[in-house]
């Protein structure tokens, strides 16, 4: 009798603990919305997400993000490009490749990226990458490019935790049908088990572009910063989520209403790269 | 000459001595069975013939597997060339995640056959092969995963023959199918037996009768009798192959 009361009561623990995640996002959602979304209407949803111009502290003011919708999308752009073939042909190399000796060696490091507070990651790019790209292309050395390498080499151990599983459950009777037939390693690895894996690679890259979007103190220390509209990839750029940390420190009624919309309309990307990864993962169960 | 001679053939996994000096002339254009209760080491000899076993991990070999004359557990030998030469059947169909037609044009392409109309004229001949033309040929490009199992396992069929093999190993290639499914693979075996050496490992007594000119009987790694089909199931020399055959254990 009493462990049937008891019973009860732990699945009313469980209930709260399961809601209170749930309670969360809803309250972020709620809060992130009403904070941001009337600036949106008063200011016209249009000039907001359109206008080229930023310049909360001029007369008068102008709150177009644009130019750091751009810079997002640039970066994350970059480091797609650098960090999907890497990331990818790493999973197949630790899934298909390695011997056990240097898998013994290379997971616990990639796990160990994983871990690496991303200032660390700002500040190693700040005094490597830096100073390097500074020499190759001039200016400040703080650009696309930079920011990209950065964020590319970060992704990397989303991108390659999840193809590496989603390689291994791949059956391993296509290996065996495909080197039946004659197929090297190789060739069996590449044209049966890597476009096997494909829904579980893809998602991999789509939770990296989550990563990469949303990250905000290492590429704070790297990209430049300038909120304009870059003209080349040797240019510095702001993106949505530096442009909230740089001036929400000092940020007052309009302009703080405009930050808190830029984090709605980083939000509203959040969700429809999960939305994305989402339908890709359900569509590969089927 | 016969076309497979298994000479002295030990294998091991790890210390588990799996087979035990199997000697063995497999003759060209005949189908061979395997019979023998689970664990038995048929399906070991199997994969020890294109070198399948390779794949596991801790198995070792001595002995010599001599494909027309030529051991294929020299160090010269191409592992790959010699699968293609030597074709397998698995006991669950496996048909790669793809459609119909690169199922099939899979083994062409990785031994270089490129040209669209040269590989039009191996999948279909290789379809019409393993008796699943009709069934497909209007639908190529679907993808095979969705065909029924009796049907996905005459795809992996085709795609075997598409390398044009001169040997087919099956390993119980009808044990994850229904009846009928069963039926139509054991009389496409018969049909291919006028161009291919096959070998079968089969659980079903009643199979290696059905399909087979020859049938090796093995237990606990040694092949306690081999012979013709008709001879082995009719009159037995050991008393062991009897008592399976008559059901007595296995």
């Amino acid at each position: 009798m009493k462990s049937k009361s008891f019973e009860g009561f732990m699945k009313i623990v469980f209930i709260i603990c399961a809601a209170t995640s749930i309670l969360a996002i809803l309250l972020i959602c709620y809060f992130i919305f009403s904070g941001g979304v009337p600036f949106i209407m008063e200011y016209g949803l249009k000039n907001f997400l359109f206008g080229n111009k930023w310049a909360p502290s001029h007369s008068p003011q102008a709150f177009g993000i644009l130019p750091m919708i751009v810079g997002s999308l640039l970066v994350t752009l970059g480091a797609i490009i650098i960090g999907v073939p890497i990331g990818v042909l790493t999973a197949t190399y630790l899934a298909k490749f390695s011997n056990k000796k240097i898998y013994r060696f290379l997971k616990p490091s990639i796990n160990l990226m994983a871990g690496i507070p991303s200032i660390v990651y700002g500040f190693f790019a700040l005094v490597v990458v830096v100073p390097v790209m500074r020499n190759l292309v001039g200016g400040t050395g703080m650009n696309i490019i930079t920011a990209s390498l950065l964020l590319g080499i970060m992704i990397l151990p989303t991108i390659i935790g999840l193809s590496e599983s989603s390689i291994r459950s791949v059956p391993e009777s296509y290996y065996e049908g495909s080197v039946g037939l004659g197929a090297s390693h190789e060739r069996a690895v590449m044209t049966v088990i890597l476009p096997a894996a494909k829904s579980g690679i893809i998602s991999s890259v789509i939770l990296g572009i989550g990563r990469a979007i949303g990250e905000t103190m290492a590429v704070i220390l790297v990209a430049g910063n300038q909120p304009r509209i870059p003209s080349s990839l040797t240019q510095g750029v702001r993106t949505l989520t530096t442009n909230i940390v740089l001036e929400m420190g000092y940020a007052a009624e309009a302009h703080r209403e405009a930050l808190i919309a830029t984090a709605v309309v980083l939000f509203v990307f959040i969700l429809l790269i999960n939305g994305i990864f989402l339908i890709i993962k359900r569509r590969a169960m089927n | 000459m016969s076309k497979l001679s298994i000479r002295n053939f030990n294998l091991y996994y790890d210390d588990f001595h799996a087979l035990k000096d199997i000697n063995m002339e497999i003759g060209e254009k005949e189908i061979t069975a395997f019979i023998g209760p689970s664990g038995c080491g048929k399906s070991s000899l199997l994969k020890s013939l294109n070198r399948m076993n390779d794949l596991v991990e801790g198995c070792s070999i001595n002995g010599e597997v001599l494909l027309d004359g030529k051991n294929i557990y020299d160090k010269d030998v191409d592992v790959n060339t010699l699968r293609k030469r030597i074709g397998m059947v698995f006991q669950k169909p496996n048909p790669f995640p793809m459609s119909i037609y690169d199922n099939i044009a899979y083994g062409p392409r990785t031994h270089n056959i490129n040209n669209k109309a040269r590989l039009d004229e191996i999948v279909e001949k290789s379809l019409r092969g393993a008796a699943i033309w009709d069934e497909v040929k209007d639908d190529l490009k679907k993808n095979a995963l969705r065909l029924s199992g009796g049907q996905q396992q005459r795809i992996c069929i085709a795609r075997a023959l598409a390398v044009e093999p001169e040997i087919l190993l099956m390993d119980e290639p009808t044990s994850a199918l229904d009846p009928i499914s069963t039926s139509k693979i054991e009389s496409l075996v018969q049909e291919l037996k006028d161009k291919y050496t096959i070998i079968i490992v089969t659980h079903n007594m009643q199979q290696a009768t059905r399909v087979s000119d020859k049938t090796a009987f093995f237990l606990s790694g040694e092949v306690i009798e081999f012979n013709d089909t008709d001879t082995l199931f009719s009159i037995p020399k050991d008393k062991r192959t009897e008592d399976y055959i008559t059901g007595r254990f296995g």
